[in-house]
């Protein structure tokens, strides 16, 4: 792997942001208007309901969190689609790039560009709502980890469908989140779920990582075994959805996808 | 030692050949020409050069490196141009640059990208965004990317397609000094048969995906008795024609 290879995938995103306020602004814009929304709901909540009953920490902080698991996802799909839109496959592909460094580029590129949203919505959710996220301890290690891994898995299965299926496939990157979270437990406990959607809850890391977060305001403690389990399922789709990206690109080469990528639609 | 070797190179799309059997090389400071009419395999034979489209058999070599084998260390010795792949629009000349100079792994950069420009006289467009560029300019643009890390193989589909007949000759200066000039050689492919002509040392015809003819390009139309290698092309193409549509 070159170093110089992937930092140029991370740099020519940088210029994009750096020279485009409609792109800089959403990066941390609508997890902004997030943070305010269910901020004033949370408080709200608190004055209707019984006494000592928090809801910021349980409905703020989850939707702190699942944010951050979109944001990250989509930091691995627009840096893509950026070169989906901009016909820039070819000029990649036909480079000594391998799919490795264009991939890890996308993931640096995600980092980078999740944690500017991530310190926005913890900034406007401590200083406003007075969201304590550092009562977590170091439990916010595990809960944040899960859900940046988990995030990038969903990105780059995302960008492989969109390779495999032409760009006018990217509509269906959108709603993943929106899709997972009734089954992940953003805000009620998975076992208010009828049985079956508990069952592909279960097979969610980000489930243990909200559940996690429940018990932990609860009660103070947290299942290592759980959270080991949400660790260990967020890696494993982490390899598969690397996996599913390398074999799309390589049917994409034995096809011609890649060559004739600039048509609307390939499939 | 040639700069490209390819051998009885072949491409199915199910029961269609886009490219059979098809072998040929490129030697170093030679300029050679792919011609044919539309749907011939040229871009098809381009692209499988280029690592975008995986051969159903043979070999490409790119300076005695097996491209399958070693794609990587095959792709840094190659460049490319295609009327087809234009850089981002949405960013700058020098930023496009800089780029994909880090992705061939160009060394001192800086000053590469700083005497490509002023080579191409594109100085004055470093900060412009490569998508508000005239397509001369952006010809420019995308000839100063293929040579950035000094190519062993620099391939062209259509350089000048779409470029005013001045432009289009200082194009064609540019990339005859660059065979001219080094160690690399070019695959050229074109419509424009003066062109061909004018830049070319050999060139090759391809019809169905196979080479018919290949030669010398002012002296092999009087040997298949045609005046002009425009008159050939337009023989051969018809014969394609016709032989497609029997």
């Amino acid at each position: 792997m070159s170093f110089d290879r992937t930092f140029a995938i991370v740099l020519r995103q940088y210029y994009l942001m750096r020279g485009s306020f409609s792109r800089f602004l959403p990066l941390f814009l609508w997890v902004a208007i997030d943070m305010v929304l269910w901020g004033f709901l949370s408080e709200y909540l608190n004055t209707v309901s019984v006494p000592g009953m928090d809801f910021v920490p349980k409905l703020l902080g989850a939707v702190l969190l699942w944010d951050f698991l979109t944001r990250v996802m989509q930091g691995v799909t627009i840096a893509f689609l950026e070169d989906v839109w901009s016909r820039n496959f070819l000029n990649f592909f036909a480079t000594p790039l391998s799919v490795s460094e264009y991939v890890g580029g996308l993931v640096v590129t995600s980092i980078l560009t999740s944690s500017v949203g991530l310190a926005v919505m913890l900034a406007l959710a401590t200083a406003v709502f007075g969201l304590s996220f550092l009562s977590f301890g170091l439990l916010a290690v595990p809960f944040i980890a899960i859900l940046f891994v988990t995030g990038i898995s969903l990105g780059v299965l995302g960008i492989a469908m969109v390779l495999r299926l032409g760009p006018a496939s990217e509509w269906f990157i959108w709603p993943i989140p929106i899709m997972i979270s009734p089954f992940a437990g953003v805000f009620y406990p998975v076992s208010i779920l009828p049985a079956w959607m508990r069952a592909v809850s279960y097979a969610l890391p980000p489930s243990y990582v909200f559940e996690g977060m429940r018990a932990s305001l609860a009660s103070g403690t947290v299942s290592a075994g759980s959270l080991a389990v949400g660790g260990a399922l967020s890696a494993a789709y982490l390899g598969l959805a690397f996996q599913v990206f390398r074999s799309t690109y390589r049917h994409a080469i034995r096809t011609g996808l890649i060559a004739r990528y600039s048509a609307e639609s390939v499939a | 030692m040639e700069v490209l070797s390819v051998k009885s190179l072949g491409k199915r799309y199910g029961n269609t050949e886009a490219v059979r059997d098809v072998s040929f090389e490129v030697g170093a400071r030679e300029i050679v020409g792919l011609l044919g009419p539309n749907g011939a395999g040229k871009t098809t034979t381009i692209n499988m050069i280029l690592g975008v489209l995986e051969p159903t058999s043979g070999s490409i070599r790119i300076e005695g490196v097996d491209l399958r084998a070693k794609r990587a260390q095959a792709l840094e010795r190659t460049n490319f141009a295609a009327v087809y792949a234009p850089l981002p629009g949405n960013l700058t000349v020098y930023h496009n640059l800089r780029v994909f100079g880090l992705i061939y792994g160009v060394r001192d950069l800086r000053g590469r990208i700083e005497e490509l420009l002023a080579h191409f006289d594109l100085e004055k467009f470093r900060g412009t965004k490569c998508g508000v560029l005239s397509s001369g300019e952006q010809t420019r643009v995308a000839l100063a990317k293929a040579m950035l890390n000094k190519p062993r193989l620099l391939l062209l589909d259509e350089p000048t397609a779409s470029l005013d007949p001045a432009m289009a000759g200082d194009i064609r200066k540019h990339i005859r000094a660059f065979a001219d000039g080094g160690t690399g050689g070019v695959l050229w492919t074109s419509h424009n048969m003066y062109e061909v002509e004018e830049v070319c040392d050999r060139v090759l015809f391809l019809s169905h995906g196979r080479i018919l003819l290949q030669g010398d390009p002012k002296l092999l139309p009087r040997r298949h008795g045609r005046k002009s290698l425009e008159e050939l092309f337009i023989a051969v193409a018809r014969d394609a024609h016709a032989q497609g549509g029997a």
